[in-house]
């Protein structure tokens, strides 16, 4: 067992854990920042596989600034229990079965996928998720659809003025 | 059954032991820096305001500080009965968890040499180093956040919202800023950045003057320091996302300010400034752990400048209105920033860099 499998088996039972504590807090605000610790694990995992930028990427994107409006909607909302309507038994029957479900397609996807099986994941060697390496990717071999992608976030941005400028 | 003995000799227990020092080292620094910016900012205020200043606790005033901090950790801690506990408790923790995370990646100087072994001092010199100073400082609006939140105070909450929209907004305008430098460094890590502008003999502001402006700026907005402290705002939310803090737990979220505001020195000091760079002189005929120590000064003293600076500014310009601050941040900054950032790419490809 050495440094990298002990460090492994932390983190998974950290985002385990923390996202199992996101689905059964009572209150949101605990969510959110439950949620925001499966993320600072998720970014360790991406640390262990060499993917740096991945990982603080992930925490300055989804922790640091997505999360930031989560909470803001969270707190302005002011969520009680007591105010929260109560759901029915079949609903919560229909949602277990239907994530259950999901569970099931994607194991057997992740399990039967040719790219996927017999292999193990690259610990702490490859340099693809290095920010040079993953730059010049980016912006020679796949330049289009980078491109495209951002045509998009521009076209998101300007609709959310928009919206925002109605009244 | 895991052979205990093995995993433990698996680890290289030098490195760890000295990386453990450094650390403890590099954070008792910074904690006893910020007590003694808040000696220093009290003196500085005195001084332009024609005052004495702190001087009863030993000589000058010098042991103003602990008596400031003996104080507050005797004081009745209070946790209002509508808070919500774990909260109100993580709040200012987590304030200090992600003022404290910065220092990890600036390099405080060369290295040092004791005979066979080479202790950089430097915590870890990632090539994401900016990236993770962005990161952290990215997390710092949740101590507020939460603490405001979990006051259950409405004053405290607005101010709450303000401090983490007046972060989120200036945050923008800082990382243009620094893709304007990064053009020109061509590297994200720290040390790489600091030893390129030793090598040059020409500090990165004399290339990027705006864009340093800019993460002034920026950085004062996001140290919560005046002109830009509207999460305090006395006057008209009492007193801020901490109002309801007593004891240590305020003393933290005071405390964290400064240890921000000499970070964030730092981080100017190295990105723009030459870091541990001596200027007009060459550190490489000398021998290794006296260029570490005078660069290590001269560092300190480019820290100290800008601890200066910002307390400068604090006692001289007034607060912004709150519609000013953002009118500021995204009207002016912003745009100001992109025009560096496209300019300084326009030079970098016309002089095929």
């Amino acid at each position: 067992m050495s440094i990298t499998e002990i460090l492994f088996w932390f983190l998974s039972v950290l985002t385990l854990v923390s996202a199992i504590m996101v689905l059964i807090s009572k209150n949101p605000v605990h969510s959110v920042l439950w949620l925001i610790a499966t993320f600072f694990a998720i970014s360790g995992h991406y640390i262990l596989l060499n993917a740096q930028f991945l990982a603080i990427v992930n925490l300055i994107v989804y922790a640091g600034a997505i999360m930031v409006l989560f909470l803001f909607v969270i707190m302005l909302m002011n969520l009680d229990v007591a105010i929260e309507p109560k759901r029915s038994m079949w609903m919560k029957f229909a949602g277990v079965i239907s994530g259950g479900l999901l569970l099931a397609v994607l194991l057997s996807v992740v399990r039967t996928s040719v790219d996927l099986t017999n292999k193990t994941a690259q610990l702490n060697t490859g340099d693809i998720g290095l920010i040079k390496n993953l730059g010049h990717t980016l912006f020679t071999q796949y330049a289009v659809p980078f491109e495209v992608s951002s045509i998009l976030f521009l076209s998101a941005m300007v609709g959310a003025v928009v919206i925002g400028k109605k009244n | 059954m895991i052979n205990l003995s093995a995993v433990l000799l698996a680890f290289d227990w030098g490195f760890l032991l000295q990386k453990l020092i450094l650390i403890i080292i590099i954070v008792s620094v910074s904690l006893v820096v910020a007590m003694y910016e808040t000696y220093l900012e009290r003196k500085v205020a005195a001084w332009m305001q024609d005052r004495i200043g702190p001087n009863r606790a030993g000589p000058f005033g010098i042991l103003q500080p602990i008596a400031d901090g003996g104080k507050l950790f005797f004081k009745e801690e209070i946790i209002p009965n509508t808070s919500n506990k774990t909260l109100f408790v993580l709040g200012p923790g987590l304030a200090m968890l992600a003022a404290l995370m910065t220092c990890a990646v600036i390099p405080w100087s060369s290295h040092l040499q004791f005979g066979d072994t080479t202790v950089q001092l430097q915590i870890a010199d990632v090539n994401i180093g900016i990236l993770y100073i962005f990161g952290v400082v990215s997390l710092g609006v949740y101590g507020i956040m939460i603490g405001g939140w979990a006051s259950n105070n409405k004053f405290s909450l607005m101010a709450a919202l303000r401090g983490a929209s007046q972060a989120i907004s200036y945050e923008l305008a800082m990382g243009i800023s620094l893709i304007a430098l990064l053009f020109i460094t061509g590297s994200l890590s720290m040390r790489t950045i600091v030893e390129e502008q030793m090598k040059n003999g020409i500090w990165n502001v004399v290339y990027q003057p705006l864009g340093f402006l800019i993460f002034l700026v920026c950085a004062f907005a996001e140290c919560n320091r005046t002109p830009f402290d509207l999460p305090e705002a006395e006057s008209e939310l009492n007193m801020g996302y901490h109002q309801e803090y007593s004891s240590m737990k305020l003393g933290f979220y005071l405390f964290a300010e400064y240890i921000n505001m000499f970070i964030s020195s730092a981080v100017m000091a190295t990105l723009f400034f030459g870091g541990y760079d001596v200027p007009f002189l060459d550190e490489s005929t000398l021998a290794p752990n006296v260029a570490a120590i005078i660069g290590l000064i001269a560092f300190m003293i480019k820290i100290g400048f800008f601890i200066f600076l910002f307390m400068w500014v604090r006692w001289t310009i007034p607060r912004f209105r709150y519609d000013q601050l953002m009118n500021l941040g995204w009207k002016k900054l912003l745009p100001l920033a992109l025009v560096n950032m496209l300019v300084t790419a326009a030079v970098m490809l016309w002089l095929h860099k």
